[in-house]
């Protein structure tokens, strides 16, 4: 007796091959998925751990009055208490592990202290700011003005 | 005043400057777009009984193979890495559309092309498997996946399944394109893409540009065969390219009027781009030469009587003004939606370089390769039907 | 000669195929990587944010900078950056708006007062219903269980997906990884209880770092006593970045 199947037989075989290529996906995906894929969320688990174990440039203010209490405790009473050392200074965070090899840049006063305060329309009122070519005469901002505690 | 950068006018975040989505984001669409139109005209006959199209059936699926093995490279060459292209499906994220996408272009590959092609040429390329030598003997021996059989019962199964594949492609070729447009269409950050219309606008357009290339390709096949083209079949395709351009038409000019009449407000920095920065491409290419124009020409024979030998001039002029214009269409949506700020503020230009790898040299030659890939085809599986001796 | 498939036999392979398949599948959500053991940090004791007061905020450009350097930001582009906004009169369509390199060096002075002006940091909103997340197709960027929106730079494939659904176009690709970059809230930092650099950098206090799961955090009476905004609030992106003060022209 013919079998009934027979005259459809021949689409088994296009269905065979769209299932060998789901294996082949399947193992595909088991091979190279990365372990902690889905650990918290659709990501890799281990980009949190690489992204937390990036090198920090900035060593922070708490780190820098370790060190340094003196200047610290003259800031946190002047004006200057809410600019933190490195806001001046610089990144100093492998100065912090090894002070000798790696010393803070010298802060170039003039150009530093007009960043900030030179006059301008758009800085808020409250703020202290001065026309610079009038202010000083010429005369440098650290001739009359301590950085670390500036009001005069 | 204005801001110094070069190319750049009024204000922009500093990031939005670089244009992030190149020509070759443009040259996707477009090529899926063939693709869907390509396959919804094929059909047309398998589908709907539109007898008059029929022989334009099988070069339509042999072009939206063509240009569906294509549309992959665009995007491979766009990416930063290519390498890791593979991840999209062994790890796709499912809220993203992108993601989604690969799947639906390997469904619509696999499930609906290979299949419709294989199930409607299997009776020959039995034949040549039997009939041809060398290398050509050893594909279609391949081709056939093992089975020989042929016999006139199994052939209406064949025809029977290819006709259940063409109902589920239909939807599928939707969705294959549809989603290109729901990618731009959902990104509620950018004024010009956000909007519901964007994916049936992109449909539309792709089945005119679609249905404008296969019916140029039959044309062309017919002038290499010798043959003169089946001027009811002609006819019939530049019929359905008007209506379906006439719906294409008043959906994007509704998707305009909409915009000035509600000026929300994004509209006085979008109106300021087109007037400006888009006014070749949009009003003049696309509007004007890819749209009034081939609509006046096919309204024109569809009113006026007219030879045969001036239809097929017209369905030319037409049929190639209406790939420019679609191709226009994609670049304003995909470039224009680049070139203003998300402030509102500014605008900025597009450096189209010229031999880079997402330049204007390597476009040419990815629009090239489908129509190299589609001679293949036709040789190894030619579209006209053999004189069978019974 | 064809070969005679049976129905028999097509049920049996395929249910042998089904079920390798499946016992495949069920391996490839195992992690093998143990999480961050021994450091003491619990994700989910955390979420973090930011507060930005516009009107202490005075355009020196130290948190470009400072950003610039701790994360080694290439040049022409920006995690952050500082906007200035000069308004006339009641014309809030036009303000005219600046940013020179991202107001990385300040901004030449301004003398005229018959304008409004002021000056707006902005960075990375570290949204709850982040667009940016939602479309990245394979999982490069997402959402850190203590609320930072972070990149996976070794996963990500340069699509530019995500940038283009950033409302406020604070990613850029990274010119050498060719790789998508944005602010990470310095992840690396606040997980070791340093605040960002930008922050620390930040000569007014303006910018501030925030827990929002901390009941001792300034950011709770911040909220409380201001008058508080996000920007873009209608794109719906739940932005934690607050700002204090900010007027309704900004972009």
């Amino acid at each position: 007796m013919q079998n009934p199947w027979r005259n459809a037989a021949h689409l088994i075989r296009p269905a065979l091959v769209f299932v060998a290529g789901l294996l082949v996906f399947l193992l595909l995906r088991q091979a190279v998925v990365p372990a902690s894929f889905g650990q918290y969320g659709h990501y890799r688990g281990a980009a949190l751990v690489e992204i937390r174990n990036a090198p920090a440039h900035f060593a922070g203010e708490a780190v820098c009055a370790a060190c340094h209490p003196g200047e610290a405790a003259t800031k946190a009473k002047g004006k200057h208490r809410t600019v933190h050392c490195e806001a001046c200074h610089g990144a100093a965070a492998s100065h912090a592990e090894d002070p000798e090899k790696h010393k803070p840049a010298r802060v170039e006063i003039g150009k530093l202290c007009v960043r900030c305060h030179e006059e301008d329309a758009a800085k808020p009122a409250w703020f202290k700011q001065v026309r610079s070519r009038e202010h000083s005469g010429g005369a440098s901002c650290e001739a009359c003005h301590q950085p670390h505690s500036p009001q005069m | 005043m204005h801001e110094t950068i070069a190319g750049v006018q009024g204000f922009m975040y500093p990031n939005e400057v670089e244009l992030q989505w190149s020509i070759l984001i443009v040259l996707y669409p477009y090529i899926t777009g063939l693709v869907a139109g390509a396959f919804i005209l094929a059909s047309l006959e398998r589908v709907f009984k539109v007898r008059a199209v029929k022989p334009t059936y099988r070069l339509a699926l042999l072009t939206a193979l063509a240009f569906l093995l294509v549309a992959p490279l665009p995007l491979q060459l766009h990416l930063g890495h290519p390498e890791r292209s593979l991840e999209m499906y062994l790890t796709p994220h499912r809220s993203s559309a992108m993601a989604m996408f690969g799947f639906v272009y390997l469904w619509y590959l696999m499930v609906v092309l290979l299949a419709e092609i294989w199930l409607e040429y299997r009776a020959e390329i039995v034949e040549w498997a039997q009939r041809e030598r060398g290398a050509k003997r050893f594909i279609y021996r391949a081709l056939t996946l093992g089975s020989m059989n042929v016999s006139p019962e199994a052939r209406r199964i064949d025809d029977r399944v290819g006709y259940v594949v063409t109902l589920v492609g239909i939807p599928s070729a939707f969705l294959l394109h549809g989603y290109v447009g729901f990618i731009f269409g959902s990104v509620k950050a950018n004024a010009w893409w956000s909007t519901p219309l964007m994916p049936i606008v992109f449909l539309f357009s792709a089945m005119v540009s679609g249905i404008a290339a296969v019916m140029l390709l039959y044309m062309v096949q017919c002038r290499m065969q010798g043959k003169a083209p089946s001027m009811e079949c002609v006819d019939t395709i530049a019929k359905y390219l008007f209506y379906v351009f006439l719906i294409d038409f008043s959906l994007e000019m509704l998707d305009l009027v909409h915009r000035i009449y509600e000026a929300d407000e994004s509209f006085r920095s979008l109106d300021f781009m087109v007037h400006t920065r888009l006014w070749g491409s949009q009003v003049v290419v696309q509007i004007l030469l890819g749209t009034c124009a081939p609509l006046a020409l096919l309204a024109l024979v569809q009113l006026v009587h007219m030879s045969e030998s001036w239809r097929k001039k017209l369905y030319w002029i037409a049929g190639v003004l209406t790939l420019v214009g679609i191709f226009a269409m994609r670049w304003n949506v995909v470039i224009g939606g680049q070139l203003f700020s998300k402030s509102y503020l500014g605008y900025t230009t597009y450096k189209l370089q010229f031999a880079a790898r997402e330049g204007l040299l390597t476009s040419v030659g990815l629009m090239l390769l489908p129509f190299g890939i589609l001679w293949v085809l036709v040789k190894l599986l030619p579209p006209w039907r053999e004189e069978q001796a019974v | 000669m064809e070969t005679h498939v049976t129905r028999r036999a097509v049920l049996t392979q395929g249910l042998k195929l089904l079920v390798l398949g499946t016992a495949v599948e069920g391996q490839a959500g195992a992690p093998k990587v143990a999480p961050e053991a021994g450091s003491g940090y619990n994700p989910r004791d955390h979420l973090w944010a930011m507060s930005i007061d516009i009107d202490r905020c005075i355009g020196c450009g130290n948190c470009v900078r400072a950003c610039e350097v701790e994360n080694n930001v290439p040049e022409g582009y920006f995690r952050t950056w500082v906007e200035r906004y000069e308004i006339r009169g009641a014309d809030y369509e036009h303000p005219h708006v600046t940013s020179p390199d991202g107001g990385k060096n300040g901004f030449a002075p301004s003398a005229d007062r018959t304008l409004k002006q002021f000056f707006v940091p902005k960075l990375c909103n570290h949204c709850l219903d982040s667009p940016c997340v939602q479309v990245c197709p394979v999982g490069a960027t997402f959402d850190s269980p203590d609320g930072v929106v972070l990149v996976d730079s070794s996963y990500c494939l340069g699509c530019r997906y995500c940038v283009q659904a950033c409302p406020y176009g604070c990613r850029y690709i990274h010119p050498e990884r060719q790789t998508v970059d944005k602010c990470s809230l310095c992840y690396h930092r606040i997980t070791k209880g340093l605040t960002t650099a930008c922050c620390e950098a930040c000569p007014t206090q303006a910018r501030s770092l925030a827990d929002l799961k901390n009941e001792a955090d300034p950011i709770h009476e911040f909220l409380r006593k201001n008058k508080v905004q996000v920007l873009k609030p209608h794109m719906a992106t739940r932005s934690k970045v607050y700002y204090k003060d900010l007027d309704g022209a900004v972009r």
